[in-house]
């Protein structure tokens, strides 16, 4: 390639990316040359007010037409623009989270905590805006490497490093996985371009080579599904979660999580809506396979939601909570309606504003006493009823109570399973009782919070980075589950992805 | 009055209250007390101010309200309504006549509620909020608003159970919490196959779909017939939770015997309620055909649910329990009524949940004050109450009179109206059910004639009669039951229309 050619791409639609990358590269040069007992507080700070430029960058990308540079293999659509918001708002309050987290015996590598996010941030903004099947699995394995460092961070401590270790063997796996089915797909085409594959799949009407195709699309689905935490690879998921410091447990579970999601929208609707299955006699490959993932989807409620019953650690009850609305995510994907991106999409914010939220007074609570125990909460009414009311909001969206945003976003998604036809009734059925399931867990922290008497008695002080979440969290849930039409009017402005394959 | 905001000023006035209570220390008891009692005073006036209204002729659907609030979805290649959902707020006749009971009860359980012990402050908060979710209910003019009222009921209730209830109230409260989630859940689900195929939750636009086989074709994917008697099923088991119908019973025993008696006034006053009005507005109002095919079958619960729960109500020894099984047992009286499915059948049903919803929180207010004296409810431990506390005494014996159904009180009426429909439509389930009539006087006289003329089991020294606060709304109560009792028309009027509507859609 030529200097000229490279030269005329538009960069300017990868200003965020750019952003993130120098912040990342200046951090850790800076924490390089920074005496080592200095304080690495103000690194947080200049990583969060990176972050927040790139939001910023990306709201004036706004306007900027679908644009794709690099041979393609970088593209900016209205898709990527929207789920970048989440991954980089999640990034974002991560980071505030990560300045306050005190574990007992203190943290040696916070310069590498900061910088570190970013760069698996990086990979996932990397991963929205993909348009070839290479950069693509670049932008995963970069979150991927990055999350393994930064699991095993506590480098002291038993549990993060069995975490660390268990997300590097599963993740491999996955990883493995996902590869071999993209290889089928390279094999079958010639072609890494998803635009190209994506023409070329459709042309495929070969039994034979159909059937191949089917079983790519199940590995694709397999090994992305640990980045989901669905079923079958959510085994990862507790270990890693209790293990890991609990800003990185909130990370995967709301960044990395949004990440899979994006990868998995993005591949399987752009390669495998338009193939023919079945010689010619279906239009979609996808809709063939419907029920596969559909069977995945509810696995996944029913295995995240029964287990999480058993749970008293707080942070591994979240940890199946966290697999249990992977399940809920994947039903507003299996079911291909016209609401597919939309209910995903408000899904995943929801669960941002909740999740980080509930993560964000958990890690508070349990960093004195490095317990998790879900005793930890008794009477917190009684200490702070305002971390209280703020954590019952949390917990009541996380159910799915209405007045939240966890409710519209259910809502959201059921109206997709019913709107086609034929309609999804098992699989919204199994939604629905397995959300009636969760409140027997998740009433139980209230129960706890509110009904028992209280072991310690000194109110307890959130730090500001963890209050200025808490606050942001908490006010979001409530907005959004009162007034979702701010939302969706902006969800509006990109017109249902409309140019998702132009 | 401003009718743009009427509505939601009558449904939100609680707030007013919520707020203030928050600006009080969690120690002054009196002045939470009162800033409790005092917030559900504007409700009480503006519904009591519409009912008036109502009946000197004013046009009551002027008050309605719509303001747009969630869009999913603006897809261009359909109609710019398609998958709205409205705030909209709209009342007829029945809602009014609910909304009524509903601000006088809530009234009175803010008078009950002196006993509370502990963290008044809490306790009044959610206490409004849960006025604030059973107002919405019946003001709700869509189903997807109807069900967020209906939910904001559920979480107040489980704290309400749970904090402030008696032994076993944690217990109860996960069962309230469990038993309801199910039946929310089965709502949501009807609601939202609603919405997601005719593209509306709006009621009277989706009764006017349901009539029109021109606005079905146009439907986003078609309602089979199956898929119809589905849904209204699913409805008789999401109301039948609340309701409740036999055999979902279980978790309403412990709520009326665990939680405070303030709260059980407005659960078995108010709560159950919902459930007979959702039957009726939802099930009888948006399926019409299929719910005639049902009726012999929801008749027969009806008698099922009279009998098991007054024969049940023989047995108990705890005071609360009779009064929870004969509230299931007069819940079995609804259902009686709208499986017989003609006028006089459906209005007795809707005569019976206000006449049971004044009757059980008139009996579940004493309870409270009998509890507070002596410290039991048990009747074999009561006993010869009448000469410690005459008018205590008294008033357990009318509102046993009131609930049995004597001539000239509200219970009679009803009682009798419902009946009368089942005679004319199927005499030999009517004659079963009226067994249950008889068992009726037989339990609820045993349970009261020992408490209050019994052998006195015990000394009642030092123990006081009711005081005049708590009188207070107790004669309120008894005079609003002797009222319905001897002038059925207070209530036969203002329901006249909303009949008419529901006959109309039976087809006359």
């Amino acid at each position: 390639m030529e200097l000229e050619t490279l030269l005329q791409y538009k960069w300017g639609i990868m200003i965020p990316e750019f952003i993130i990358l120098g912040v990342a590269t200046i951090l850790s040069l800076i924490d390089l040359f920074m005496p080592s007992e200095k304080d690495r507080r103000l690194l947080g700070w200049f990583a969060f007010a990176g972050v927040m430029v790139a939001l910023i960058s990306l709201v004036g990308l706004l306007p900027v037409e679908v644009t794709s540079i690099l041979e393609d293999t970088f593209r900016l659509d209205s898709f990527a623009k929207a789920f970048k918001f989440i991954l980089l708002a999640g990034a974002a309050l991560v980071i505030l989270l990560a300045m306050d987290y005190q574990p007992a015996e203190g943290i040696r590598y916070r310069g590498e905590f900061y910088y570190l996010f970013l760069t698996a941030l990086l990979g996932a903004m990397m991963m929205a805006s993909s348009g070839d099947l290479i950069t693509l699995f670049v932008g995963l394995e970069l979150l991927s490497i990055s999350s393994y460092i930064l699991v095993g961070l506590r480098k002291k401590h038993v549990r993060s490093n069995e975490s660390a270790m268990k997300y590097v063997i599963n993740g491999g796996i996955s990883t493995a996985i996902t590869l071999f089915g993209m290889s089928y797909v390279f094999g079958l085409t010639g072609t890494t371009n998803l635009k190209d594959i994506a023409g070329r799949l459709s042309a495929i009407i070969d039994m034979g080579q159909q059937y191949l195709l089917a079983l790519a699309l199940l590995m694709l689905f397999v090994g992305l599904s640990f980045k989901l935490a669905s079923a079958p690879f959510h085994m990862w998921a507790p270990d890693v979660y209790q293990g890991a410091p609990t800003p990185v447990t909130a990370f995967l579970s709301v960044v990395s999580k949004t990440a899979g999601f994006v990868i998995v929208l993005r591949l399987m609707i752009y390669m495998f809506s338009g193939t023919p299955a079945e010689g010619t006699n279906s239009s979609s490959m996808l809709l063939s396979m419907q029920d596969y993932i559909a069977f995945l989807a509810g696995a996944t409620m029913i295995i995240g939601n029964t287990i999480a019953l058993k749970q008293r650690n707080v942070k591994r009850m979240l940890a199946y909570s966290s697999i249990a609305h992977a399940g809920y995510l994947l039903v507003g994907f299996v079911t291909m309606s016209m609401f597919i991106v939309d209910s995903i999409w408000f899904y995943l914010v929801a669960y941002l504003l909740m999740n980080l939220g509930a993560f964000a007074i958990l890690q508070v609570m349990t960093d004195k006493s490095d317990s998790e125990d879900i005793s930890q909460f008794a009477g917190l009414y009684h200490r702070s009823p305002l971390v209280a009311v703020a954590m019952g909001i949390f917990i009541l969206s996380l159910a799915g109570i209405p007045g939240t945003a966890g409710f519209i976003g259910k809502v959201n998604i059921f109206l997709g399973a019913f709107v086609t036809e034929p309609a999804h009734y098992v699989l919204a059925a199994v939604m629905i009782a397995t959300t009636v399931i969760s409140y027997v867990y998740y009433f139980g922290i209230l129960t706890q919070m509110f009904f028992r008497p209280a072991v310690e008695q000194t109110p307890m002080k959130l730090p500001l980075g963890v209050m200025i979440v808490v606050i942001f969290c908490a006010i979001g849930t409530i907005v959004f589950g009162i007034i979702p039409s701010i939302a969706y009017d902006f969800l509006n402005q990109f017109e249902h992805f409309g140019d998702f394959f132009s | 009055m401003n009718e743009m905001y009427f509505l939601s000023l009558l449904v939100f006035s609680p707030l007013l209250g919520i707020i203030a209570l928050a600006f009080v220390p969690k120690t002054q008891e009196q002045m939470i007390k009162l800033i409790g009692f005092l917030a559900t005073l504007p409700s009480l006036f503006f519904a009591l101010l519409a009912f008036v209204q109502y009946l000197s002729g004013y046009d009551i659907s002027s008050l309605q309200e719509k303001r747009s609030w969630i869009h999913f979805g603006k897809f261009t290649f359909l109609n710019k309504n398609t998958f709205t959902v409205d705030y909209e707020l709209g009342i007829d006749g029945f809602a009014l006549v609910m909304i009524v009971l509903t601000t006088i009860l809530a009234t009175f359980a803010a008078v009950a509620s002196i006993h509370i012990k502990k963290e008044w402050k809490g306790y009044f908060m959610l206490f409004l909020l849960l006025e604030i979710g059973m107002l919405g209910v019946f003001a709700a003019e869509n189903l997807v608003l109807f069900f967020i009222f209906f939910e904001i009921t559920l979480i107040p209730m489980f704290f309400l159970i749970g904090k402030w209830g008696y032994f076993e109230r944690e217990r109860a409260a996960y069962s309230y919490l469990i038993y309801n989630g199910i039946g929310s859940a089965v709502l949501l689900l009807v609601i939202l196959i609603l919405l997601a195929r005719t593209g509306t939750s709006n009621i009277a636009l989706l009764k006017e779909i349901f009539n029109d086989p021109a606005a079905q074709a146009q439907m986003m994917a078609p309602i089979s017939e199956d898929l119809r008697y589905g849904l209204l099923i699913a409805l008789l088991v999401a109301f039948g939770v609340k309701l409740p119908i036999v055999p979902l019973h279980s978790w309403m025993l412990r709520v009326h015997v665990q939680a405070p008696p303030s709260i059980v006034m407005l659960h078995s006053g108010v709560l159950l309620k919902i459930g007979a009005f959702g039957l009726i507005r939802f099930g009888l109002g948006l399926f019409p055909e299929e719910f005639r095919n049902l009726a012999t079958f929801i008749a027969i619960l009806g008698v099922v649910n009279l009998l098991y729960g007054a024969f049940l109500a023989f047995i108990q020894n705890d005071f609360k329990m009779v009064l929870a099984y004969s509230s299931i047992s007069h819940m079995g009286i609804v259902l009686i009524g709208l499986g017989a499915l003609n006028e006089a059948g459906i209005q007795g049903a809707i005569f019976q949940v206000v006449s049971h919803g004044l009757i059980s929180a008139l009996l579940f207010f004493l309870v409270g004050v009998l509890y507070e004296r002596v410290n039991t409810t048990m009747i074999d431990k009561l006993g010869g109450l009448a000469k410690a506390m005459p008018l205590t005494a008294g008033f357990l014996l009318a509102g046993a009179m009131a609930s049995l159904g004597l001539p000239g009180m509200s219970g009679f009426v009803s009682e009798f109206t419902a009946f009368l429909g089942l005679f004319a439509v199927n005499p030999v389930i009517a004659a079963i059910g009226a067994l249950g009539i008889i068992m009726t006087a037989v339990y609820l006289l045993r349970a009261v004639l020992t408490v209050t003329y019994g052998n006195a089991n015990r000394d009642y020294a030092g123990v006081m009669d009711i005081r005049f606060i708590e009188a207070l709304p107790v004669w309120l109560l008894v005079a609003l039951i002797v009222l319905i009792g001897v002038y059925p028309n207070i209530l036969a009027e203002p329901l006249q229309a909303t009949l008419e509507t529901i006959m109309n859609g039976l087809g006359g």
